[in-house]
């Protein structure tokens, strides 16, 4: 197993796959937690009926595997619509979007964590609707909405394994090239796993101490 | 620009084939959920018990299977095992990445829903004579069951989800499989995967439906 057929090159080649994955997660979950939190809010100010399509829309995200949302965005983009963009393109867009379907819900979470006769307060006191958001609601939701958001962005970065499917070439993809090449399996699976493990871990770690220590009781 | 015409006749003609391989998923997904509810109780136990090599293994199970995609633990099971001479078929390396996703995030929630029953349950239960094991089998083990019921219906749904996942490694019996051979035979991209996308979401609703109906019978009290 010690003896591989492993450049120096391939590893140059891994890493680069590594920071693709890194950049599709880092704008996916940029774009779409802005997009969450404008989806939550409008949420939980329309009441349950009113933003029902938004619900539903947000719905499909969450339930049609990523994949087959990948497969449907690029055959749109690419033969209904017959734009020239690149894979890169349509996987930030797909994950921006199904980030930002369960970032709404944990955003929803978080303000209806905040008890009702807080806000009331807030408003008696003569706060207007924006400084009770910014003032009452921010703080207190974060404390909810924060760990689970965190959750939120590893799974994105455990998920953006899929945008294989649009031709854009991360870890996971730059792993399978090299299996193809060098036939060694085990080994380069063991270091594309170590990688994700290494991003993951810790962060999900922090999120599991935000949690506890943020907990009420 | 538009000059795209839609062939959804062509695509629909193929729904029987589609739902066979719906009923394909269906079966992964529910013994993936099966033995991974199992496993996971076995992972708990584990984490309980005093050992620590037993509390290793189920420590390293569990942050594995959180930590890295499931795609990699799918083609672990398929690629990674294969270069020690064992070589699965597609639908079984499929099971085995999902059943070993699902143990891990389940043994993760039961541990959450441990810390909510209290020890006296156990310490009552001993005090009535019953053993460490019926203990809790009896007392611990169904309100443990009872308080993760959401987040298994979650992780049924995940589960479902990743069925499409099979695809990677040969699979393709599926639903995300048969869509892709009839895919590679009509090239109606767009229909058949919005036809499988559209399965996919009524799937996934009758179990979150199914499962709250379910909840409301038995958890009326």
């Amino acid at each position: 197993m010690f003896d591989t057929a492993l450049s120096a090159n391939d590893l140059i080649f891994l890493a680069k796959g590594a920071g693709i994955t890194i950049v599709v997660t880092a704008i996916s979950v940029a774009i779409g937690t802005v997009l969450g939190i404008l989806f939550g809010v409008i949420r939980v100010q329309l009441g349950a009926v009113l933003s029902a399509p938004l619900t539903f829309v947000l719905d499909i995200f969450r339930s049609v595997p990523l994949l087959i949302q990948l497969v449907l965005a690029n055959a749109f983009v690419g033969m209904v619509l017959q734009l020239q963009v690149s894979g890169f393109f349509v996987a930030c867009l797909v994950l921006s979007l199904y980030t930002s379907a369960y970032c709404a819900e944990i955003v929803r979470g978080g303000i209806d964590a905040v008890p009702a006769t807080t806000r009331r307060a807030a408003r008696s006191l003569g706060m207007s609707w924006g400084q009770d958001m910014r003032y009452i609601v921010l703080p207190l939701a974060t404390r909810v909405a924060l760990p689970s958001w965190i959750g939120l962005a590893l799974g994105v970065m455990k998920d953006s394994a899929l945008v294989y499917v649009v031709q854009v070439t991360e870890l996971l993809k730059s792993t399978q090239i090299l299996i193809t090449r060098l036939q060694e399996p085990m080994f380069l699976l063991l270091i594309c796993g170590a990688f994700y493990f290494i991003i993951s871990f810790p962060l999900a770690r922090f999120g599991g101490y935000l949690e506890k220590r943020w907990s009420n009781d | 620009m538009f000059d795209y015409t839609f062939q959804w006749k062509q695509a629909l003609a193929r729904l029987p084939k589609m739902l066979d391989g719906a009923v394909v998923t269906m079966e992964v997904a529910v013994l993936s959920m099966l033995l991974g509810i199992a496993l996971a109780i076995l992972l708990t136990l584990f984490r309980q018990s005093g050992s620590r090599p037993l509390k290793a293994i189920a420590t390293t199970w569990v942050e594995i299977a959180r930590n890295t995609p499931a795609l990699f633990q799918i083609y672990m099971a398929h690629f990674g095992i294969a270069s020690f001479g064992i070589h699965f078929s597609p639908f079984t390396s499929l099971l085995i990445g999902i059943t070993f996703n699902n143990a891990g995030y389940l043994a993760e929630n039961f541990r959450g829903a441990l810390k909510a029953i209290p020890d006296t349950q156990t310490r009552a239960g001993r005090s009535l004579g019953m053993t460490p094991v019926q203990s809790f089998r009896y007392i611990v083990m169904p309100q443990m069951l009872r308080i993760s019921f959401l987040p298994m219906t979650n992780q049924m749904v995940w589960a479902i989800l990743m069925t499409s996942l099979g695809v990677t490694v040969g699979m393709n019996m599926d639903l995300y499989g048969v869509t892709q051979d009839l895919n590679a035979l009509t090239f109606r991209t767009f229909e058949l995967f919005a036809i499988a996308g559209v399965i996919f979401y009524v799937i996934t609703k009758i179990i979150t439906l199914g499962a709250r109906l379910i909840a409301m019978r038995l958890f009326r009290y």
